[in-house]
């Protein structure tokens, strides 16, 4: 299908991602042609709200859906391999080895009957075929390494005498065990606190800059990825809206969404007073989708043409692209003639 | 927004709640001070907001004020009356003049009923009005707060995350309250809906006048809503100013530290700003330290924080903070 923008170091290059669900006779299209890639050694931040399809993009990728999803791509290539035309146990070696995800509660993700040690030992005895005594000493280096206190000690721990920041540090420390080239952390701050979440953001930047791994960073919230990410990609409806640099999207964002978005949180240089500007109605159903534009019933410059088909690409810079029938100048032209006339 | 009026519609006055924490025999075996001698006077018309971290007691504070809970020592008093010991039935009138949103807009829906009888339940506990005059007050209500009355025949599944926090605000504000408890109210909706329902939320506190008390997380959010800010820490309020003072001129340590971690979203605003890191970890409520309970995390701490308890003290017209070092840490 279309051409991803640039083409080197990449350690992941997906195309035309589609992943569909089928549930109860129905069909639910929750990824409907994605394209995207993450460079080596970057930060990449993909933003939507719920039912955007970010995560189930990711989990497609890790081949962590369900029985009852139906992934297709025209390309997923991680590190030079081909990754569509692996075997099951290929995939399972790579997958948990050299890319690994973290979620988002982790307060369920480890199991409350082993201990800590027994988390991390049991991945780096069947990942990296250590000794006991190996895992133990690498076991107690990781947990170090995201910060946790006297790792000695927690390593006899279970998980219900960790407060969650800091469970979610055993977390990252799991996934860190085989040193992956990619980590995908799906929303890893939402449950915790805002001191927390600072402390863990901080955490991941140190980590990706010390090991040089690429972090694909899944979020609703785009005060999250602004210090953090490199580049961002914005989804909404199953389809990538807008990818760009931090900057770009930040300070010239091109897609109506995505301006939409970042006037509907208060803006931290004016001290927030000033109105919030909604975006009215809600998100689109994916059982049904629109033909056209996923935005448009929601979108102020809609027209006839955005709900006949999906549009293509518009391609501004190196790194940035919108998926808009309206280039950015002529979005900029049509609000200032709805401020005038409003 | 401004501060002409400065009539105290609610106020706590060294208002404590305490839960006792049993062990598996039932015997109690410690207390957690949710709520610790909380001096707090709420002006009418204005939006109040409280913020901290979860365990540090702001939502059991909100709901020990509208006497969701009894509290353990203290008074509330509510329009100049004390409300501390009413209990029952005398509760009522206060309830009908003090209202909630919650949180969830999912759990606090009943499912099993539809919009018009979840709304009328609350009409009927509080009023003697006649069916007719109840529609008509509940297609109002719905009108008001963005929903067609036509949606009284639907059930809670049928709606939004959104729709449904305009609901919970329809069913608090149907009996006519001066005061709202917004307990969270937007923290489990999208980005792009939480606008919708912060901005309905200003709408209706212009068109009835109404007083809120908005407890929340989301710090950007709360600066946005509100006339003054509380923060509190581990059942304390360690600092009360206006939202704009607050944010530009935070003097508690712990205030520092909370407002440089909230996310910017905007980049380049975000490199240039300093954090204020944090060492270690919220200690366990139902063990909290003497003196100054923020001691065991602040840079400032010195050998007296450990046994004193810091009085609020007000450093310049209406901002209080409970730190007497608060002005000297300042560089």
């Amino acid at each position: 299908m279309e051409e991803t923008l640039k083409k080197k170091d990449k350690i992941l290059s997906a195309a035309d991602i589609r992943t569909t669900f089928h549930t109860h006779g129905r069909t639910v299209q929750a990824v409907r042609g994605v394209s995207l890639y993450v460079e080596s050694g970057e930060i990449l931040a993909v933003v939507g709200e719920s039912g955007s399809g970010k995560s189930v993009l990711m989990k497609s990728v890790m081949g962590l859906m369900p029985d009852n999803a139906e992934v297709k791509a025209d390309e997923l290539t991680f590190a030079g391999q081909d990754m569509l035309a692996m075997d099951p146990e290929q995939l399972r070696k790579m997958r948990g080895k050299e890319m690994a995800m973290i979620f988002q509660d982790p307060m369920t993700a480890l199991n409350p009957l082993k201990t800590i040690g027994s988390h991390l030992m049991e991945v780096l005895k069947r990942h990296r075929g250590m000794d006991k005594e190996a895992a133990r000493k690498e076991a107690v280096a990781v947990l170090n390494q995201v910060g946790i206190p006297s790792p000695e000690k927690r390593l006899g721990q279970y998980p219900h005498e960790f407060s969650g920041g800091m469970r979610q540090r055993v977390l990252i420390a799991m996934a860190l065990c085989c040193r992956p080239k990619l980590l995908i952390a799906d929303e890893p701050t939402t449950a915790l606190d805002v001191t927390i979440q600072a402390q863990i953001l901080d955490l991941l930047k140190s980590l990706q800059e010390e090991t040089g791994m690429s972090i694909i960073l899944i979020t609703h919230d785009l005060g999250v990825v602004a210090s953090l990410s490199h580049r961002i990609a914005v989804m909404y409806g199953g389809l990538l809206m807008e990818e760009g640099t931090t900057e770009e999207i930040f300070y010239s964002p091109k897609h109506p969404y995505t301006r939409a978005l970042l006037h509907a949180v208060p803006k931290p240089r004016s001290g927030g007073k000033e109105r919030l500007e909604p975006i009215p109605g809600m998100a689109p159903s994916l059982i049904n989708p629109p033909s056209g534009c996923p935005f448009a019933e929601r979108c102020k410059f809609a027209c006839e043409d955005c709900r006949k088909e999906i549009p293509q690409f518009r391609t501004y810079s190196e790194t940035q692209r919108a998926l808009c029938i309206y280039s950015g100048e002529e979005l900029d032209h049509k609000e200032g003639e709805v401020e005038s006339h409003g | 927004m401004d501060n002409k009026n400065n009539e105290i519609l609610l106020e706590a006055r060294d208002l404590c709640k305490y839960f006792p924490a049993r062990d598996f025999f039932g015997r109690k075996k410690a207390e957690v001070k949710a709520v610790d001698h909380i001096n707090l006077a709420i002006r009418k018309g204005e939006t109040f907001g409280l913020v901290g971290e979860s365990g540090c007691g702001k939502s059991t504070l909100g709901r020990t004020l509208i006497r969701m809970y009894d509290p353990t020592s203290g008074s509330i008093l509510f329009k100049d009356q004390d409300i501390t010991g009413l209990k029952g039935k005398q509760l009522l009138p206060v309830h009908k003049q003090m209202q909630i949103i919650f949180q969830d807009p999912y759990s606090s829906l009943d499912p099993h009923h539809n919009v018009r009888e979840i709304l009328k339940e609350s009409l009927t506990a509080v009023s003697g009005l006649s069916t007719d005059e109840m529609d008509g007050r509940m297609e109002e209500i719905l009108k008001k707060v963005g929903l067609k009355p036509d949606d009284m025949y639907k059930y809670a599944y049928e709606f939004s995350g959104g729709q449904r926090q305009r609901i919970g605000i329809a069913r608090a504000l149907l009996v006519e309250p001066e005061f709202l408890l917004c307990d969270e109210p937007i923290s489990a909706l999208d980005v792009s809906i939480q606008a919708q329902v912060v901005n309905l939320l200003e709408d209706l506190q212009k068109e009835m006048g109404l007083t809120y008390l908005f407890v929340a997380h989301d710090l950007s959010m709360v600066r946005h809503i509100s006339t003054r800010i509380g923060v509190m820490y581990l059942g304390r309020l360690v600092e009360i100013a206006d939202s704009d003072e607050l944010y530009e001129n935070p003097l508690h340590p712990y205030t520092k530290a909370l407002l440089s971690a909230i996310p910017l979203a905007d980049p380049r605003l975000a490199a240039q700003s300093k954090r204020v890191m944090l060492s270690g970890e919220l200690p366990s409520p139902m063990n909290v330290p003497a003196g100054c309970h923020f001691h065991t995390r602040c840079m400032y701490a010195r050998e007296e924080c450990k046994n004193r308890i810091p009085e609020m003290m007000e450093v310049s017209p209406n901002h209080f903070v409970a730190c007497p070092y608060a002005g000297e840490n300042n560089s």
